[in-house]
């Protein structure tokens, strides 16, 4: 593996084109097929944190069959730590509005979605404003698709693509079985893309650059840059756009307070890294993979403390319809308490690994097969933490 | 044809339609996957996750319920992995269930507990959640307890009501940890939409949802030698009380049961098939009546179509759903509640009882009639007509209580007066029985001939699960007194399941339907799959079931409701003539418009 080094990019957050809408305009000419080959050349993947291949994930819901289809953009920004569409959204919110568009032509859709944030409600005015520009541009170039924002009410399982799709048609946010795949069956059970704010945004820079400037950023792996959302015991908190496939020693190096005990990479549904391996661990899709999140804590944290706050997030944000999710997420929280006060004997954190394995195998969605990463990472790597 | 998918589960190849989950998949080859959530009955869920099994090349294990088989699919029900994977989930499921069996009203008929003794789980590998939660127990409702502490939040109870039933009284509240299953605003179900047809309590896995059971007031007065207690049986309870008692599927059981009912204690066992036929008679003779009132007098107050009114279940829901047809509903009261004033009035008088003295019980297959007895309207004899109302689940109990062996009694016969019945009435226990014993009766008064079908068959109001019945009858040559009604095609449908009546009333409300007559049971298949009935339910047994009582109407040397003697007899010696002062008085009532929220 080549030596990768941290480097700071401004690709997300770079400036406008100087023509309003300009790449989409140009864009609008090309043919689908070339779209598609160019995003399947990028290598992008999406950016909330599940890296499945955009190109892919749009050619699918291209081909299935129908005349009624949809582009929605989660917006829904709910994991721990993770501000960085917030920042997307606030500084380009152009770019993301044309990176749906793009999509809407390349998979035969007529409307668009933009589901945000409860608590991302201040932002509505401006991007509404946005918007109007948008359709303006999108009338006189004779495009036929239109874009709506969708408010979600707070809950963090709606960002889970079913359940937001559930939450969109009026239902409450449960998540439906897979298969059928948005892809195949999303909202209103259409084909339906849905993307990251994030991933749009690089769809339109990879159209504006072309495949081969952004291959040029990033890994084999893991191509192309990533806003991270950086929190915790920094000196320098905030949003910073850094090329993919980086090491976390080089990361902590930059960010770090000189005194960094741990890093939770991906937010409460991601790992925890130790001290030990931050040499070994390349944030990326062929390491550490992560939606934005990093949460740095130096040697003056429990990090029983971050698990049991954890926990008390996944008990509390569970839909509750899965046996696993809703029934685990209490049990491993009550667990660790009985542990900690001496009512169940360590070994009990054994058996609690092994719950977190079951839960990991058998929930009914990504948020409850999630819980089992930051539980196994903390608990393996800071066990005296738990028992003492 | 369907394309045909090929997998192999536990080394076993085998070809499925395209579309079959791997649980389907799974059954054709006698594999037994455990299942919560699942139901025949209702769409898939996938969120108990206890069917999930471990599929090669594939890191999670899928629910095998919800998962379509696909075409070189290698599945293992029963690996390592998915024995500890189940474990867990039953564990789970235990560790926020209030466990404590002995205690519970579906001790030995529990879903859970039965995983549970499969799955030796003794060893409690979680802490007890139940003691650190806050559960609601209702049982303010006089037909359904519902007790949260032993909800599994399988969601079957939620998709009963909101599929089958069209009713949605029940729905999923919060989430996380505090997620449970509720009703509007969290309001005690006899303050909601809720029409106590108890299709949830049939389907509950656990003892979650469950009747208020009556037995202990039963026995009471079964000991109390100054009461006289008479039962009535309803025509559904024949066909599925064997079920209850370890009998087949399908089983007619009516002697039987005459036999238990009277080793019980019962002063008098009578049968609701009787007021089945007076039911008949009235409501025929108000069919008859409406019509001559709409095509004769032209009178616009009179409402069509008429509507049957046999279901409590039914009345809850239009009372509530469409209070705007009330005046649709026919005025007759339900056989139990005709029963029941009949009973302490009658009854009372020609046996020479005291009617305080007269205990009024009924075993019924429904929940709703629990609700129904209580109704403050159900007093016309002066008296609660209905004192107890026992579903066919409750007489089971009973009659295992009395330790007697069911299938070994001899077939006894029902005591008179009030005994005597035909098989128009035991029709009354599926979809389209009503329809078809007024048919057979109405079609006779207006024209002196039998109705034109073979062996007195109306196949064609036969109903059918899943779907409403329409059906045209048209009526020829009759006699001088009824010309008003010759050629006229009576149109007339048929619904089981509140789903169905819905449709069936939305059709009427928009203008898209014009019927004479409709009958509505609100449970599917009818009373033979009633709220009150055995568990398990699924369209196999009410098919069953269905089969039996249709069979049982054959067997009767009387079919048609006229013909029952002591009907006659009760017009001659008591209630004079239908529709009669009497009637009004005992035998018919009125509604009450309700809201929906």
């Amino acid at each position: 593996m080549s030596e990768q080094t941290l480097k700071r990019v401004d690709l997300i957050f770079g400036e406008y084109s100087n023509e309003k809408y300009k790449v989409l305009a140009t864009t609008l000419e090309r043919t689908n097929e070339e779209i598609l080959q160019e995003l399947l050349d990028s290598g992008l993947r999406g950016r909330g944190g599940a890296g499945f291949p955009t190109a892919m994930k749009w050619k699918y819901t291209a081909e299935t069959p129908g005349d009624e289809k949809y582009v929605v953009c989660n917006a829904d920004e709910g994991e721990p730590g993770t501000f960085k569409d917030r920042e997307i959204l606030y500084r380009v919110p152009r770019k993301v509005f044309s990176g749906m568009a793009i999509c809407g032509k390349v998979i035969g859709a007529k409307k668009g979605y933009m589901y945000l944030r409860g608590e991302y409600k201040f932002m509505v005015p401006e991007l509404v404003k946005e918007l109007a520009i948008y359709h303006e541009h999108a009338k006189k170039l004779g495009f036929d698709f239109t874009i709506e924002i969708r408010m979600g009410s707070g809950a963090y399982i709606c960002g889970e693509e079913s359940a937001l799709f559930e939450s969109m048609e009026g239902g409450r946010g449960e998540p439906r079985n897979k298969p059928p795949y948005p892809t195949t069956s999303g909202f209103m059970k259409k084909p339906t893309v849905i993307n990251n704010v994030e991933t749009f945004v690089n769809v339109l820079m990879i159209m504006r650059l072309g495949p081969d400037q952004y291959r040029k950023l990033g890994t084999t792996d893991s191509r192309g840059s990533k806003v991270f959302s950086v929190s915790g015991d920094t000196p320098i908190p905030g949003i910073y756009e850094l090329e993919l496939g980086m090491p976390l020693d080089k990361f902590v190096d930059e960010f770090g307070d000189g005194d960094t005990k741990a890093v939770q990479v991906g937010g409460a549904s991601g790992f925890c890294v130790p001290r030990k391996k931050f040499k070994d661990t390349v944030i990326g899709f062929e390491g550490v993979p992560t939606g934005g999140s990093m949460m740095i804590f130096n040697s003056s944290r429990s990090m029983y403390n971050v698990l049991h706050n954890y926990l008390e997030f996944f008990e509390e944000e569970s839909c509750g319809q899965c046996t696993p999710c809703r029934v685990g997420c209490q049990q491993l929280l009550k667990g660790i308490v009985a542990v900690k006060k001496g009512e169940k004997k360590a070994i009990y954190l054994d058996q609690l690994m092994k719950l977190s394995e079951s839960m990991k195998i058998t929930a009914k969605c990504g948020l409850g097969q999630s819980v089992a990463n930051s539980f196994s990472s903390i608990v393996n790597n800071f066990k005296e933490e738990m028992i003492y | 044809m369907a394309n045909k998918i090929n997998l192999t589960i536990d080394g076993i190849n085998i070809s499925v339609d395209e579309g079959a989950t791997i649980l389907e998949a799974a059954r054709q080859l006698n594999i037994h996957i455990p299942t919560l959530c699942y139901h025949e009955d209702l769409c898939v869920a996938g969120n108990c996750r206890v069917c999930v099994v471990e599929q090669e090349k594939v890191k999670n294990l899928p629910a095998s319920c919800a998962t379509p088989a696909a075409e070189g699919m290698v599945i293992h029900t029963n690996s390592m992995k998915v024995r500890m994977a189940r474990k867990h989930i039953v564990e789970l499921l235990l560790s926020e269930h209030n466990a404590d069996c002995t205690k519970c009203y579906k001790n030995g008929n529990c879903e859970l507990q039965g995983l549970a003794s499969q799955m030796l789980t003794g060893d409690h590998l979680f802490l007890d959640l139940v003691p650190g939660k806050k559960y609601t127990i209702d049982m303010f409702n006089t037909a359904i307890i519902k007790d949260d502490s032993r909800c599994i939040r399988c969601q079957r109870c939620v998709r009963t009501c909101e599929e089958l039933q069209s009713v949605s009284a029940l729905g999923v509240a919060y989430k996380g940890d505090k997620m449970k299953i509720s009703t509007f605003h969290e309001h005690p179900l006899f303050e909601v939409v809720c029409t106590n047809c108890g299709q949830c309590v049939n389907r509950c896995p656990t003892g979650a949802l469950i009747e208020r059971n009556y037995i202990d007031q039963v026995w009471d007065a079964i000991y109390d030698s100054t009461k006289h207690v008479v039962v009535q049986t309803a025509p559904a309870v024949r066909v599925a009380l064997g079920e209850a008692l370890g009998m087949a599927t399908g089983k007619i059981v009516t002697g039987k049961m005459v036999a238990a009912l009277k080793r019980l204690g019962f002063s008098s066992v009578l049968d609701t098939d009787f007021t089945a036929d007076l039911t008949i008679i009235e409501e025929g003779h108000e069919l008859l009546t409406r019509l001559k009132r709409a095509l004769v007098d032209k009178d616009p107050t009179v409402t069509l179509p008429m509507a049957t009114s046999c279901s409590p279940g039914w009345i809850k829901f239009i009372e509530h759903t469409f209070p705007e047809f009330l005046p649709n509903l026919s005025t007759c009261k339900s056989p139990q509640q005709m029963f029941g004033a009949l009973a302490k009035t009658y009854y009372a008088q020609k046996r020479k009882l005291d009617p305080k003295n007269v205990v009024s019980v009924s075993i019924m297959p429904c929940t709703a009639k629990k609700f129904e007895a209580n109704r403050p309207e159900m007093r016309s004899s002066g008296y609660k007509d209905v004192d107890y109302v026992l579903t066919t689940r409750e007489l089971g109990i009973m009659i295992k209580q009395a330790g007697l062996e069911f299938d070994e009694l001899p077939d006894e016969k029902f005591d008179s007066f009030m005994g005597t019945s035909s098989g128009a009435a035991v029709i009354f226990g599926s979809t389209g029985g009503v329809m078809e014993a007024a048919l057979r009766t109405a079609y006779e008064i207006v024209t002196g001939r039998e109705v034109p079908f073979d062996g007195l068959n109306i196949t064609p109001v036969r109903g059918t699960e899943g779907e409403v019945r329409e059906a045209t009858i048209k009526i020829e040559k009759v006699k001088p007194e009824w010309s008003f009604l010759e050629g006229v095609e009576l149109k007339c449908a048929v619904a089981n399941g509140l789903a169905h009546a819905k449709t069936v009333m939305q059709n009427v409300r928009d203008g898209k339907a014009n019927y004479h007559f409709i009958e509505v049971m609100a449970c599917p298949g009818g009373c033979l799959g009633g709220g009150g009935q055995p568990i398990p339910t699924n369209k196999e047994i009410r098919t069953k079931r269905k089969m039996a009582i249709y069979e049982e109407d054959m067997g009767m040397p009387i079919r048609k409701s006229h013909e029952n003697p002591e009907i006659a007899e009760i017009y001659k010696e008591f209630l004079e003539k239908p529709l009669g002062h009497k009637s009004h008085e005992l035998l018919h009532t009125h509604y009450t418009a309700r809201k929906r929220y």
